[in-house]
């Protein structure tokens, strides 16, 4: 069992498979990273927002103080600058621009109104301070079921209802509901929250008139749809603009959207003719950008006695907040519920409505996971009622209903097409290591403390690395084709690796330079790795959808193997044998009498052609390829996590006692990055459970806007994860990697909400709303109890 | 954020912080440990006009203690008190106060007496050293003023104190080695402030108090005799009573942590 250990690969082995440790962390360890704020520039000017704070509202005027006209911008004052779209061909969709300074009307709390500039933030918020905006205000829609009815105030006016997207399948569902005699119907809620990297949003921008290039240097996971998004709503062509992502502390999805930040910036230092920086507060972040989540499930599972799921009938509102972010606007998560729900089972019918709406919140953002934490959570917490109502063990029924691994490919009810793995297999494995029957038994004796014990478990199957195929069928503008990658050889042997990705946190420097290893055999110390530069690497929708590694791995081996290929021709050359004598081989061209460095086809390249062969691929020694996995239907990571926690029935308190997960992400490249991963989004899967949630009272004011009002896990709250791995390769994919990034935050919420419900069993309570606060425990238990204390 | 533009002035002597008080003309605040007020400027919460730093005034950071009483700087932070600089039982049960206060590089700078003067109430030291009894000692323009802990902190950031007053030290009683005490929080995370507070101590006589109460923590008499008479244990649904007969305003939840800090604290008191 691995315990999250780091140990190089044995027998010097350094490619696909060893734990070797992540070359990046020595400068951020020693605090030596490069990141968007620590850009300066002589002259450079800080931006302050003046933001709503009103939910809802017409904007009748907004005042300049006086002798700061010319520092005080509204979007009347900044021509050119659109507002942004992110269309979708979904049938019904109804998107929202979304200005980046609003446009009449303001629609959340935090929307900006204007921007004021100064040289520093301190004087620009002054300015901010002082600028006087006069609000008509209007009626806010702030809970999403309350947004469906008739006559609920309307965000936008000219939809004539608050729907942004509906969708609904029926698969043959009446026929089962006959024979079905066991049916389960609850209802669950999931918060809003919010992403919270480590590093905020930043943004430093200037305009480079050497190259007529905006140069933006952006906190951002997917430098080339800004530099899209940019140009389109800047009415530059894409050659004015470069964007760079220097050292990015984290992502989560909130960087993979346009942000109106970016785009004032750019305008600004365009027309201003100065730098720009602007750095997002945590108040900005909590209150006004990194919105996610909220779900709202009316789940119903038909069953047979025996556990069987015959069923599956849901009905799903996601609060998409006011706008839609570009490019891949608020109707993705709806989307996303409709095809996840059903999970690794298999089902006969599945009946699933879907309502996307519209509300005076932040635009609603993909945040790591996208979805599948709340269908996870619904679906599996609805699975743990059936077993508590027919008595047997949920991880029974979970094992009886999972595809199984003889069946695979399996294109399950929702259209996904599962490609490999054993699921049961996880679920078996981590039953085993929380040590179920010991806890059974500990349960049946009473605590000394008069604490409760349950024991849950959450099991899902990810969606990774789709492609084109999947992201053109939900109607999104930006669909990802084939993924490139560059490697160059240096002079000395060394080698330039360039990818359109970006690695903020993912150690991709490492895990991509391992692959480059297991190819040509080089030291991953000599692959330097280029990422997030509009400039200098090929284009890429980015690092999203647990997608790199597949990607840009499969792209960089295909780009190693062509290099390999083009060096064996000059390395037989040098050693005076036949092409289909030589092979590479730990960073030589080796024969069977003799080897060629790749330091000596360097340069015999680049300073001495003269003794090329007349055969050289005149190429050289540089390659760009192109990869997608066939089919690109996804790659299916899949996981079971089990967990222990004791309940406190006077407070609510919920501690989690022991954490294990079992996961199959395909061929791990490092497993210790896997691990990590993991561990991560396990701990904001935490967050979900137990803590995280961004409130909102009636009139629509943000209620958790500082770290001393929004909960966000910490080192206290993080149990001491074990983790097992089953490796399944994909039969789809290069070296049969699956992605893996978004995984551990996907049945945390689940896991941790039936193991309260198994706390509470005796109770008669059960849990249905994240965060399972102790308030809402504790009012679980008042209601089983028909009765306070 | 960035905190709005201030004067900082940082005063040399007690004399010289009083004048500067007397002087203001627009609103000043004192700094101690600045870990409450800080954060506050840089949210623009609070814009006080002038910031009186009182971090090199002489006198302000020792502990005496006599046969009686311990007497406390303002400016004693919470760490020196984590680490055991209080003497004596009084001393011992501060030091487990202390040991959850927020976290270490917190506790390094917050200050007793800023924490008491700011009077958050979801702040440690109000409910803690209400229990205990004592006074704080305040400077200002005339002679020193002492207010007793009882009844010095008003309601929420609010208390007895004039605006050109200082809180220079705090004076508790010495509880003596076999007193009990017992001091429970209800959080959220280790560190975060309280949602309930119940703090016993049983000195001279009992003291019971139920803290983080959105308002200013208060004494529950009800639980204070019934600790003079002799008992050892309080049940939840006791302390439930007890407290809401004390008319705090809390919904079924917050009477319910509120009962169970006080509940708590109480065994551990008799542990």
């Amino acid at each position: 069992m691995a315990d999250g250990g780091a140990t190089e690969g044995s027998a010097g082995k350094r490619g696909i498979g060893a734990r070797v440790l992540r070359k990046e962390d020595s400068r951020h360890l020693a605090g030596r990273g490069n990141f968007t704020g620590d850009i300066k520039r002589p002259g450079q000017k800080e931006l302050a927002f003046v933001r709503s704070p009103v939910a809802h509202a017409r904007i009748r005027s907004v005042t300049k103080p006086a002798g700061f006209e010319g520092v005080v911008f509204t979007a009347e004052d900044m021509p050119g600058m659109q507002p942004m779209r992110a269309p979708s061909k979904l049938p019904g969709y109804k998107g929202a621009d979304y200005p980046a300074l609003a446009m009449g009307k303001v629609r959340f709390v935090g929307e900006p109104v204007a921007v004021c500039v100064a040289d520093t933030r301190a004087a620009a918020e002054d300015i901010a301070q002082a600028v006087t905006v006069d609000y008509e205000e209007l009626p806010p829609v702030m809970d999403m079921l309350a947004a469906c009815d008739a006559d609920a105030p309307l965000v936008h006016e000219d939809w004539g209802d608050n729907i942004v997207l509906e969708t609904f399948t029926d698969d043959d569902f009446d026929s089962i509901a006959d024979r079905a005699p066991v049916v389960i119907r609850r209802e669950y809620r999931m918060a809003r929250q919010a992403m919270n990297p480590m590093e905020g949003k930043a943004v430093f921008a200037e305009w480079d008139d050497r190259t007529d290039q905006l140069m933006m240097w952006t906190s951002t996971q997917v430098p080339h749809l800004i530099r899209t998004g940019l140009a389109q709503f800047l009415g530059l062509e894409q050659r004015q603009v470069r964007v760079i992502a220097p050292d990015v502390g984290g992502g989560f999805g909130y960087k993979v959207v346009l942000q109106p930040e970016e785009l004032v910036a750019g305008w600004l230092t365009r027309h201003l003719q100065v730098p720009i920086r602007w750095i997002e507060d945590r108040r900005e972040h909590l209150v006004t950008g990194a919105n996610c989540r909220e779900h709202h499930y009316h789940v119903a599972i038909h069953a047979s006695p025996e556990g069987r799921i015959l069923g599956l009938d849901c009905d799903v509102v996601v609060d998409a907040g006011a706008y839609s972010a570009y490019p891949f606007t608020n109707g993705l998560e709806g989307a996303m519920a409709h095809g996840n729900l059903p999970g690794p089972y298999k089902l006969d019918a599945y009946r699933c409505r879907t309502r996307t709406v519209s509300s005076n919140k932040p635009p609603l953002l993909p945040y790591r996971g996208v979805a599948r934490p709340g269908v996870c959570y619904a679906m599996e917490m609805t699975i743990d009622a059936l077993a508590r109502e027919i008595g047997v063990d949920a991880h029974k029924i979970r094992s009886m209903n999972m595809v199984e691994a003889s069946e695979m490919p399996f294109m399950s009810i929702a259209k996904k097409h599962f490609d490999s793995g054993n699921y049961a297999r996880s679920v078996d494995m981590a039953v085993d290591m929380i040590g179920l029957d010991a806890l059974r038994q500990r349960q049946g004796r009473p605590e000394p403390d008069g604490r409760l014990i349950g024991v849950g478990m959450g099991s899902y199957v990810e969606q990774t690395a789709h492609g084109t195929s999947v992201f053109s069928s939900w109607g999104v503008a930006m669909v990802p084709g084939y993924e490139q990658a560059t490697v160059r050889l240096t002079p000395d042997g060394g080698l330039e690796l360039r990818i359109g990705v970006q690695s903020h946190g993912q150690g991709m420097e490492t895990s991509m330079a391992q692959m480059a290893n297991e190819v040509l055999g080089i030291d991953p110390e000599k692959v330097t790795v280029t990422h997030g530069d509009t400039g200098m690497t090929p284009y890429s929708t980015g690092t999203y959808a647990s997608r790199s590694m597949v990607m840009a791995g499969g792209a960089t081996s295909r780009a190693c193997k062509v290099l390999a290929e083009r060096m064996e021709i000059i390395g037989a050359h040098l050693l005076q044998c036949e092409r289909s004598e030589v092979t590479v081989r730990d960073a030589k061209v080796v024969s069977a009498t003799g080897s060629v460095s790749f330091a000596e086809i360097g340069r015999v390249w680049y300073l001495n052609p003269d003794e090329l062969p007349d055969d050289v691929d005149q190429g050289g020694v540089e390659v760009t390829m192109g990869y997608r996995p066939e089919p690109d239907s996804g790659a299916f990571t899949y996981a079971s996590h089990a967990c222990a926690v004791a309940v406190d029935p006077e407070t609510g308190e919920v501690e989690v006692l022991d954490y294990v997960i079992v996961e199959d992400c395909g061929t791990m490249v490092n497993p210790m990055i896997v691990e990590g991963q993991t561990f991560g989004g396990a701990t904001q899967g935490i967050g979900t459970a137990l803590l995280e949630e961004s409130g909102y009272d009636a009139a629509g004011n943000p209620t958790a806007s500082t770290f001393a009002d929004y909960m966000m896990p910490g080192a206290t709250d993080a149990p001491h994860y074990r983790i097992d791995h089953i490796e399944t390769p994909s039969p789809f994919t290069e070296y049969g990697i699956k992605g893996m990034g978004e995984g551990g935050t996907i049945p945390t919420p689940a896991a941790i909400g039936n193991a309260i419900n198994d706390a509470l069993k005796s109770i008669g309570a059960e849990v249905t709303e994240t965060p399972f606060t102790p308030r809402r425990v504790r009012a679980a238990i008042v209601a089983a109890k028909g009765e306070a204390a | 954020m960035k905190s709005a533009k201030f004067d900082h002035q940082r005063v040399s002597s007690l004399d010289e912080a009083l004048q500067a008080l007397a002087n203001a003309d627009g609103e000043t605040r004192i700094l101690g440990g600045g870990q409450s007020l800080g954060p506050m400027m840089n949210l623009r919460l609070a814009q006080p006009d002038l910031l009186l730093d009182l971090s090199r005034v002489g006198g302000l950071d020792e502990i005496e203690a006599s046969s009686t009483t311990v007497k406390i700087g303002a400016r004693v932070t919470h760490a020196r008190i984590e680490d055991g600089e209080v003497p004596g039982a009084t001393g011992a049960y501060m030091q487990a106060v202390a040991a959850g206060i927020s976290y270490r590089s917190v506790r390094n700078r917050g200050t007793v007496g800023g924490s008491l003067a700011h009077a958050d109430p979801s702040a440690d030291w109000p409910s803690a050293l209400l229990a205990l009894g004592g006074e704080v000692v305040l400077a200002g323009r005339g002679a020193e003023r002492r207010l007793p802990l009882d009844g010095f902190q008003t309601g929420p950031f609010g208390t007895g104190m004039e605006y050109d007053e200082i809180l220079v030290a705090v004076e508790l009683p010495q509880i003596g080695a076999a007193a009990k005490w017992g001091y429970y929080k209800v959080n959220r995370k280790p560190g975060e402030f309280a949602d309930a507070i119940g703090a016993i101590v049983l000195g001279a006589s009992p003291r019971a108090v139920c803290g983080a109460t959105g308002s200013a923590p208060f004494r529950v008499s009800a639980i204070e005799d019934r600790l003079a008479d002799g008992a050892k244990a309080l049940t939840v649904a006791e302390a439930r009573d007890m407290i809401a007969a004390h008319d705090p305003g809390f919904d079924d939840y917050e009477l319910q942590i509120h009962a169970v800090a006080l509940s708590r604290a109480v065994g551990r008191a008799f542990a």
